[in-house]
């Protein structure tokens, strides 16, 4: 391996779990002694603890080019993607590395997140046509302007970074979620899509937006620049004009 | 054993295996669908492609001009009749792929965009920016949420396909949450389990490009076709093979050696012109681009490097707008994974592992000589792509072929209504057995995984890379079966049944093993260069012996190989010329 | 299989500087509420007539009552910035592709604060 001439090493301390051990969970941290390399992330030296030391250390990732969204951890307390997550920018200090927050831990650093794609296929995240083109007269027309409006949304990875950042789905974690209520924005934004009403029941609802108090942290983990926390607010003031124009014009179409 | 039973069961939540998914709901709502995948479906390798989808779009080209593109980009080894199918049918895959929202960059009119790619005589890469794996990717599955009735197995890993009374009738899958084999039935199967770009060192390719589909059919009596013809993809970041999309020289992006002097054109494609000239230079095809470096590089004018030598990527002359507009994630790439920005700074870029065009074998509907048995996708070969492939034709693959299969296994499960669970739910607790006893129980052994997986690496590089010989092959195909030897010795620290990755590392590594094993002698055997296989021994094209598809057969011993023609349609073997 | 689920203390917003900085802002809201009820109290005095009124006004000059004021003070300017610094992720006005930057927002809604309290001002210190 190149870049191997250095000696240096560092500390990870690693989060176990496993369901088989007794009846109590027993969660406890392992400290590994890994190399230190200036270009390694936290997943390369995950993966030499893995490879070398301990194959049982369980924990997900794939692209390890920050695009596949697997490999979301704690990293120091912060969410993170541990293929970003660069070893030089502790150096020399322990890294403590835990399963992302805000979800039930199945082994290791392997969490639960079947309620997350719940989530997302609550607020129908498809296009949602009264009527569709036949493929024959070609594409829906889009200008550029018109996909600004959405790009931004439709750039989340489903990392769930945001979910951990999120004090609000630690505490209530039946809240739809930053990124869950970006994607319906998406949507919503997408001049192609017609569906947005059919999304407020589960977006405007009190475990939907309602339940965001704009802590804000779901934006400043996201590793994506996603802005979920300006999704929810604009959703906020959507949806309280949509309020104000049914009370005030009980009889006017409704988007 | 929990056993389900399905009507078409997909092997692959990727792009391929969610269009299949998509197909069977809208069009088949009466058949039970369902779609196994080894991770949950976005984490997909789909999702890491960046240039973009070929599809005819404008009014000066044609289809019989991306027929031909493909036709001389795969050194004639792709099927013509495959290709005319294919050109024909992506049009209509990529607006049906815009009806279901997919964010294509538009033109200011709000009509589609495209862009040059590498080999193609006229622009016809739809894209989404630089990320249109994610964005297509994002879409069949947020499209595929759509229908409620298909039933999602993630993070299940089929370590066998049940075969019984010569049809396939399901697999046998690990529940990685528990451990539990389950035997999942169903009237067919279709294969969408990607590539295997993890057999070599270098790669743009994620974990998960194990080749287990092709391992898996293989196994089951499926000959893999072609499985010598691996791409690599001339702009990959050095040490971590990170993708550097095509679309940055489509863009207008230059290729230099260490004198800055533009190289590609002393390897017949040029000559050089300041801005991207199609079918030229840097838009010229991918083998030609990648063997171009290796050239360089023996006489010394590449870039050294930490982590080898280097060429450079200039993105300068392009401007930070650009930049930002049509390649922000190649800026970012470089930025995070080779420390500059391509404002300012040119990229390091080396030839990596890209894909394969190589696979299961199937016919132009997608079916394998195994009844009930189909493949799409990157795992599959068709053959679309012959001995290399063009840039942007693999991501519209995934949306022909994977409507393709879902057809004909739709019409496969309707004239095939049985299903012989008892025995299928036999052989599934005969492979729980062997997975107990091979793995988890196992007694002894001192092989570590990551041992053999380098090792495995090294001897797919060394014999197997851009340049091979016979010795270089003949090296790798010994060393290959020493390696498979010493995996009966493996040990595994991980004796758990829940979420045990090191199991399933372990059994990627068996598939790694049978592909890397049909590889080497394919490549053996095939004594000319044609695509992205070069011999230095056999340095011509040789249509007289090899105008034809190599089939690796497993056996007890080495892999039988035998040849089946290439259809020829309408365009003759000719020369391929770029530049001029 | 049994997972493992972590418990939130309720000491979970010492966790993070920006924690920390949301449980403020939004502490803010109890002495606006505060300052309210006091506000209402004083309305109700001038109600009750002159003499109410006029002790009313001399327990403000107390040091608590000084103290509270500033305090109070302090977390509404707080509330204020931070409610002006936000105002972009609710309100997006887009010029063609582009979105007009967060300051052309944020600095108008402090211009006019500005220039109403000075109007205000003026009318309270001439009287």
């Amino acid at each position: 391996m190149a870049n191997s001439t250095t000696n240096q090493s560092m500390r990870l301390e690693v989060f176990r779990f496993s369901p088989e051990e007794d009846q109590e969970p027993k969660p406890r941290f392992q400290t590994y002694e890994v190399p230190f390399r200036k270009d390694w992330v936290v997943l390369d030296a995950l993966n030499y603890v893995k490879d070398q030391m301990d194959g049982s250390l369980s924990f997900r990732w794939s692209c390890r080019m920050g695009v596949c969204g697997s490999c979301g951890m704690m990293i120091n307390g912060v969410p993170k993607l541990s293929c970003a997550a660069f070893l030089r920018d502790y150096y020399p200090n322990p890294i403590r590395v835990e399963p992302l927050a805000n979800f039930p831990v199945l082994r290791d650093l392997v969490f639960q997140l079947d309620s997350f794609i719940e989530k997302l296929k609550s607020i129908q995240p498809w296009i949602v046509r009264k009527e569709e083109k036949p493929i024959s007269e070609g594409e829906y027309l889009q200008t550029p302007a018109e996909h600004a409006r959405y790009k931004d949304f439709s750039m989340c990875i489903n990392c769930m970074l945001c979910y951990a950042a999120c004090p609000v789905v630690g505490l209530e974690p039946d809240f739809l979620g930053p990124a869950a209520i970006a994607l319906a924005q998406r949507y919503n934004f997408d001049s192609r899509d017609q569906g947005r009403a059919g999304r407020q029941e589960i977006v405007a609802s009190h475990e939907g937006i309602w339940q965001c108090t704009f802590v804000g942290e779901c934006s400043a983990v996201c590793p994506k620049h996603v802005d979920p926390a300006g999704a929810i607010q604009q959703a906020k003031v959507a949806s309280t004009v949509d309020w104000f124009k049914e009370v005030l014009w009980p009889w006017g179409a409704k988007r | 054993m929990e056993s389900h039973e399905h009507d078409v069961l997909i092997i692959g939540g990727g792009g391929a295996g969610l269009r299949a998914a998509i197909e069977l709901a809208e069009s088949y709502p009466q058949l039970r669908v369902a779609v196994i995948s080894k991770v949950y479906p976005m984490r997909s390798h789909t999702v890491a492609a960046e240039g973009g989808a070929a599809a005819v779009i404008k009014a000066n080209d044609s289809l019989d001009r991306h027929a031909y593109d493909t036709v001389s980009g795969s050194d004639w080894l792709g099927d013509q009749d495959v290709i005319e199918a294919f050109v024909k049918e992506a049009p209509g895959e990529m607006i049906q792929m815009e009806h279901w929202g997919c964010p294509w960059s538009r033109e200011p009119d709000g009509h589609v965009a495209v862009r040059p790619f590498g080999g193609m005589a006229i622009e016809r890469t739809w894209f989404a920016a630089d990320k249109t794996g994610f964005h297509m990717l994002h879409t069949l599955y947020q499209t595929a949420l759509k229908h409620g009735a298909t039933k999602w197995y993630n993070e299940f890993f089929v370590s066998k396909l049940l075969v019984e009374e010569g049809r396939c009738q399901g697999a046998a899958a690990i529940e990685l949450l528990t451990g539990q084999v389950h035997a999942i039935l169903a009237k067919a199967i279709i294969m969408c389990t990607g590539g295997a770009g993890r057999l070599f060192p270098f790669t743009t390719n994620g974990a998960i490009k194990t080749g287990d589909g092709m391992g898996l059919a293989y196994q089951a009596g499926v000959p893999l076709k072609d499985l010598e013809f691996v791409q690599y993809h001339p702009t990959g970041l050095p040490g971590t093979g990170i993708l550097i999309t095509e679309a940055a020289r489509g863009e207008g992006g230059l290729l230099v050696n260490k004198d800055g002097y533009r190289y590609l054109q002393d390897y017949g494609l040029g000559p050089p012109e300041p801005w991207p000239r199609l079918r030229a230079m840097e838009l010229g095809p991918r083998d030609r681009l990648s063997q171009a470096f290796m050239q360089e590089d023996a006489k010394g004018k590449t870039i050294p490097g930490p982590y080898g030598s280097v060429v450079h990527l200039d993105l300068r002359h392009l401007g930070e707008k650009k930049i930002d507009k049509k390649l922000p994630f190649v800026r970012e790439l470089a930025k995070n994974y080779a420390g500059i920005d391509p404002v300012h700074d040119p990229i390091p870029v080396r030839p990596v592992v890209h894909y394969c065009m190589g696979g299961i074998d199937t016919d132009i509907q997608g079916a394998t000589v195994i009844p009930g048995l189909f493949a799409a996708g990157e795992c599959a070969c068709v053959s679309l792509n012959g001995a290399n492939r063009l840039g942007s034709n693999s991501l519209t693959e995934l949306l022909v072929f994977g409507k393709r299969a879902a057809r004909s296994a739709a019409q496969f499960s309707l004239d095939h209504p049985g299903i012989a669970t008892a025995q299928l739910k036999s052989q599934a607790e005969q492979e729980q057995q062997r997975i107990s006893s091979q793995f988890i129980r196992k007694q002894g052994g001192t092989e570590r995984i990551a041992t053999l997986r380098t090792e495995l690496n090294k001897i797919m590089e060394a014999g197997a890379g851009i340049y091979r010989t016979e010795e270089s092959l003949q090296k790798a195909c010994s060393a290959i079966a020493v390696l498979k030897e010493r995996f009966r010795n493996i040990v595994l620290d991980d004796r758990s049944v829940s979420f045990n990755t090191e199991l399933i590392t372990a059994l990627e590594l068996n598939f790694m093993l049978d592909v890397g094993q049909a590889l080497t002698h394919s490549a053996r055997r095939r004594t000319e260069s044609r695509g992205s296989h070069q011999r230095t021994d056999y340095p011509a094209r040789d249509d007289k012996k090899f105008l034809k598809h190599s089939l690796a057969y497993k056996t007890d011993g080495e892999p039988r190989i035998d040849y089946k023609d290439v259809v020829i349609t309408r365009w003759p073997p000719g020369e391929r010329v770029y530049g001029k | 299989m049994k997972s493992y689920v972590r418990p939130m203390p309720t000491t979970w917003w010492l966790r993070r500087g920006s924690y920390v900085f949301f449980m403020l802002r939004e502490f803010t809201s109890v002495f606006i509420a505060a300052y309210l009820v006091l506000f209402l109290v004083m309305i109700h005095r001038l109600y009750q007539g002159q003499a109410a009124y006029e002790s009313f006004l001399e327990s403000l000059k107390s040091p608590l009552a000084i103290i509270f004021h500033i305090v109070a003070l302090a977390f509404a300017l707080f509330h204020t910035c931070t409610w002006f610094n936000l105002t972009p992720k609710a309100l997006v006005i887009r010029l063609g592709e582009e979105r007009l930057p967060p300051a052309a927002i944020i600095i108008p809604n402090y211009l006019a604060w500005i220039v109403i309290s000075v109007i205000i001002g003026w009318f309270v210190l001439k009287g």
